[in-house]
């Protein structure tokens, strides 16, 4: 499992074709644990979609589904998030 | 520069391959020109995006290596045997032929000189790339930001930019190797896996605040994070980057 984990880094450029600004710098609370620290340091897994997690607690922050024209995003474990604009 | 929000959708552009470097037997940089291109920060990275011939697309995220220079773009890329990617990129690409890529992206594993040091970088690998892109930014501008780097390879024909590391090593720049798997003889410096004991004696101190950044395969980074947070230094600190085994 290890192996397989990256960082908010490897999700930069698909965060930034959906929000149109670089979102690896933005600060998201976990709704779990109420930790807060930016998008560049949450966990990623990839697989069929991607999975975002806190580094903290391991609570599943956002899943993300693309497709060829449409992108899916759950952010139910997001509690805010912080961009600088 | 927290405050660097670079407004604006990625859009897709074509590059220009101008150079090839050989840098390792599995390791080529290749440097593009790309127009437009709007400049870039240490530690970016860029997409790049091959479509084949049935409109099949393939997308992979490569750091930048080079300080910024107007329009050029270095890619350092190692290829990878099963990759679907690099071999192409590696092998198949020639000067003249043109890919498609989008960024600069990323903001969060970047270092601008204003930000200073000390800095200190660690590198496993092929995660050696976006941190030889700090360096050269450092050099380019004349920055004097105590810098250490610790690069861990399995051998010495597996260090990338070897001849250029030994030329910067010096002026506040100090460069330390560790060779995992076999050495050269009469080998001095470290022959094992980074651990906490080898970072204690190379890092700065704790009380003098360094910004670490770490890049290389997922359980390398682990690991030195780890250590470092136990060896006293500040989590927020310490920036890290992971690449995973999709790289190909």
């Amino acid at each position: 499992m290890g192996e397989l984990m990256l960082d908010g880094n490897a999700v930069a450029g698909l965060l930034q074709e959906v929000f149109a600004v670089e979102m690896t710098t933005a600060v998201g609370t976990c709704a779990s644990c109420g930790a807060a620290g930016p998008v560049g340091a949450v966990h990623v897994y990839r697989g069929a979609g991607i999975v975002l997690r806190c580094p903290h607690c391991d609570n599943v922050l956002a899943k993300i589904v693309k497709s060829d024209s449409r992108v899916w995003i759950d952010s139910t474990g997001i509690r805010t998030l912080e961009v600088t604009v | 520069m927290a405050g660097t929000a670079l407004l604006g959708r990625l859009t897709w552009q074509l590059a220009e391959l101008v150079e090839v470097v050989a840098e390792t037997p599995r390791v080529k940089t290749l440097v593009f020109d790309v127009p437009g291109w709007p400049g870039h920060r240490a530690g970016q990275h860029v997409d790049v995006r091959l479509t084949a011939e049935d409109g099949y697309q393939a997308e992979r995220s490569y750091s930048i290596a080079s300080a910024p220079d107007e329009t050029r773009v270095a890619l350092t890329i190692q290829r990878l045997e099963d990759g679907e990617v690099s071999p192409y990129l590696t092998d198949e690409l020639r000067p003249g032929d043109k890919i498609e890529l989008r960024g600069p992206i990323g903001g969060y594993f970047v270092w601008e000189p204003s930000d200073g040091g000390p800095l200190m970088l660690v590198a496993g690998g092929s995660g050696i790339v976006p941190l030889m892109a700090m360096i050269r930014t450092r050099a380019a501008t004349g920055n004097d930001a105590e810098t250490r780097l610790l690069y861990s390879a399995r051998s010495r024909d597996d260090l990338i930019y070897r001849d250029e590391l030994e030329r910067v090593n010096g002026n506040g720049l100090t460069v330390v190797y560790t060779l995992t798997d076999s050495q050269p003889p009469e080998w001095t410096s470290y022959a094992r896996r980074v651990d906490a004991r080898m970072l204690a004696e190379v890092a700065p101190r704790p009380a003098e605040q360094p910004r670490f950044f770490a890049c290389g395969p997922t359980p390398f980074v682990e690991a030195v994070a780890e250590a470092l947070v136990q060896l006293g230094h500040d989590a927020r600190a310490i920036k890290t980057e992971r690449f995973g085994p999709t790289g190909g």
